[in-house]
């Protein structure tokens, strides 16, 4: 029974597609002027599914099946569904023709686990070099790395691919464990570890010798799932906020658990996805790279869980009220980054346009700041300083019924312009049923 | 009180700041010839374009300007927003007249306004970059169609070229009636009198396509389909980040397939 690559791509494209990792950045690859393909270091989105993802990559699995039963994978092998397997030939054809119709920028190369890690790693090694060698192809690779594999294989894996991953999905051991007998933290921690030092050593081999090959030049990220098991996210923030200051991932991805596999009594019993969590686990995720937070400052031990009803650099702000209102004329960037409706481009706009005159509200809310959010919390040439003395629980409310007017001025009916507030709502109620054990 | 006009070239839009610092003109107003024809009673002047003149100030301005901005003039000047010459002009008077870089003086709202259109026509040379679709011909050419709010086709072509070195490409924009060919070794701007393609879309005619084209374009369209999740359907997302004015050149969204 032979199926067609137009089956086996829908079989294995819908089975990559909860590996919600996207990204074709990181790395700059110049085509030397007779073969196929370049990456540009800021990655470019061709397009965009239904729910808003941007799609750069053919995101596939060059096989669905797989020895492992993890309790949330839909491809786990006690699941009875279509199964499919690619041929190196035919991932490359379709990488190849996709590319030059300028469809993606590049691959992204999963696999279920067949007959061994090392069996697997090894075939999806194949398909990277065929490319690089037999092709002359010089797009964006992203290939994962199976845990198991031997150094080597990772070794020669990183040399063809752009980027390595390694998904941690359950984000502590004794939960992996659960859910996944068969794995364990420390069997997914070493090929990180093994990457990581191999991006190291790269790195002064280069400086060395400019000729040297490169290593997984775009770096490594991995993925973690939300809301599959209990852990709080206090803990997930401080496990990226380790992973990205000590293992130097360049990005650490957060699914919300999509309900699956129904009938396994370990998993919850949910109906939707928790997408607001999710949201405002990115905004914190954005909050330690780009705005110079501590995990530790956005939540602490008496708040183990992220707002659901306002973003996490908003609770920050009300919750250390005391710190403000920044006067934006004179305030370090480091304290401008940290005033609510002040993005990072803002910032740095305020911190050159204020070398040649104050700044007055005009000119912040023409720059891009949002007004209706930061005027609670800063000075500026005319706003005199503690205009607004707030009770900090008093002001959260006022902001909250602010955005919610907004939208019922808007007369918005449609469901996903509903209002944030309501689905939080939701997801809270969702989350104390569900973990009360 | 002193109304310039001009060609409507950038070229002709220097040769006019040219000649103001030449003729010590303080201008009220620059535009288009055709675009001044309502003031019939202000007093006009029409400034011919002269390319030696207008390349005397470009290089002083790439002199003056940072690394970042050196095209923001141009970038700005293709946006074609209302009083662009004149919120030009002042700027680039700035920039000549004071000693130190006033380019982040955020405050000036001319040197805001042009940060912004300027970014609006780079965001339009992305979208490009992003959103265009080749399709094979018989001859193995790769054609693309597009139609951008902005004539930002020139800065597209470093990009392809390098990254499609090995394939021959025909990009066309249906708007402006010209494209850019490239034969393997180098690129031509070419003009098609006879079209094999649709005006309106650019789809090639099927005597054209290559045999296996169609069926690149309906895998394109399965995979596209496939990835999706239904639970997290956001239609006003999708749209942000891919505005309806590009689908009808992409295969996903314009070929039947197994969902829509």
């Amino acid at each position: 029974m032979s199926i067609s690559v137009h089956d086996k791509l829908k079989i294995l494209a819908d089975a990559a597609k909860y590996d919600v990792s996207c990204a074709s950045s990181g790395n700059n690859r110049r085509n030397p002027g007779d073969g196929l393909g370049n990456s540009v270091s800021a990655g470019i989105c061709h397009s965009f599914t239904s729910d808003g993802r941007c799609i750069s990559l053919l995101k596939i699995l060059m096989s669905n099946n797989c020895m492992y039963d993890c309790a949330y994978c839909i491809n786990r092998r006690s699941n009875d569904r279509p199964r499919a397997t690619f041929t190196v030939d035919e991932i490359v054809e379709l990488t190849i023709n996709f590319y030059r119709r300028n469809y993606i920028e590049g691959l992204f190369l999963s696999s279920g686990i067949i007959k061994s890690p090392d069996h697997t790693m090894e075939r999806m090694m194949l398909v990277a070099k065929k490319l690089r060698l037999e092709q002359r192809y010089y797009g964006y690779i992203h290939m994962k790395a199976i845990p198991g594999a031997s150094d080597e294989l990772i070794r020669q894996a990183g040399l063809y691919a752009d980027r390595l991953s390694v998904n941690i999905e359950i984000p502590t051991d004794p939960e992996l464990k659960r859910l996944a007998p068969e794995k364990n933290f420390k069997n997914i921690l070493t090929p990180m570890s093994r990457i990581h030092l191999g991006i190291l050593e790269n790195k002064e081999e280069r400086a060395k010798f400019r000729k040297a090959p490169v290593f997984a030049p775009a770096g490594q990220s991995t993925q973690l799932i939300v809301g599959a098991t209990p852990e709080n996210d206090r803990q997930i923030l401080l496990l990226s906020s380790g992973l990205y200051r000590e293992q130097q991932l360049k990005r650490v991805y957060y699914s919300g658990y999509v309900p699956v596999n129904g009938y396994d009594k370990r998993l919850p019993a949910v109906q939707t996805p928790p997408l607001v969590r999710e949201n405002r686990l990115y905004q914190s995720d954005w909050l330690m790279r780009f705005y110079q937070f501590r995990a530790e400052e956005i939540l602490d031990p008496k708040h183990p869980f992220l707002d659901l009803d306002i973003d996490p650099k908003l609770a920050y702000a009300i919750r250390n009220y005391h710190l403000f209102p920044v006067d934006v004329n004179k305030a370090s960037y480091e304290m401008i980054l940290r005033i609510p409706g002040v993005g990072v481009q803002s910032a740095k706009m305020i911190i050159d346009a204020r070398r040649f005159r104050r700044l007055t509200s005009d000119n912040l809310k023409k720059i891009g700041v949002v007004m209706k959010r930061a005027k609670y919390f800063i000075t500026c040439n005319e706003l005199p300083a503690k205009a607004y003395t707030w009770e900090p629980e008093r002001l959260k409310t006022q902001i909250v019924s602010e955005s919610i007017s907004k939208y019922r001025k808007a007369g918005d009916t449609q469901l996903d312009l509903f209002p944030l507030v309501m689905q939080a709502q939701k997801e809270e109620q969702q989350r104390t049923m569900i973990w009360q054990h | 009180m002193e109304y310039l006009t001009y060609d409507g070239s950038f070229e002709g839009f220097l040769t006019v700041v040219f000649e103001c610092y030449a003729k010590k003109i303080l201008p009220v107003d620059i535009g288009r010839e055709n675009a001044f024809q309502q003031k019939i009673f202000a007093q006009k002047e029409f400034i011919c374009t002269c390319p030696e003149k207008a390349e005397r100030v470009w290089r002083g301005l790439q002199n003056k300007l940072h690394r970042r901005n050196k095209e923001l003039p141009l970038f700005a000047f293709l946006s074609e927003a209302p009083c662009i010459e004149i919120m030009l002009y002042r700027f680039i008077r700035r920039i000549f007249d004071t000693s130190f870089s006033i380019e982040t003086d955020f405050g000036d709202p001319d040197v805001l306004e042009l940060k912004k259109l300027g970014k609006k026509v780079v965001s339009e040379t992305t979208h490009v970059l992003q959103f265009l679709r080749f399709q094979k011909t018989r001859d193995d050419i790769f054609f693309a169609a597009i139609e951008p709010h902005y004539d930002v086709l020139p800065f597209t072509i470093e990009h392809f070229t390098n990254r499609f070195a090995d394939q021959q490409w025909l990009i066309y924009d249906i708007k402006r009636d010209y494209g850019v060919y490239y034969d393997l070794k180098s690129t031509h701007e070419v003009v098609l009198s006879e079209k094999s393609f649709r005006s309106t879309d650019g789809k090639v005619s099927d005597n054209v396509l290559h045999e296996g084209e169609k069926t690149y374009q309906t895998l394109w369209k399965d995979y596209f389909d496939s990835i999706n999740i239904e639970g997290r359907k956001n239609l006003k997302l999708q749209r942000q980040y891919m505005p309806q004015r590009y689908w009808k050149f992409m295969p996903e969204k314009t070929q039947p397939g197994i969902s829509d």
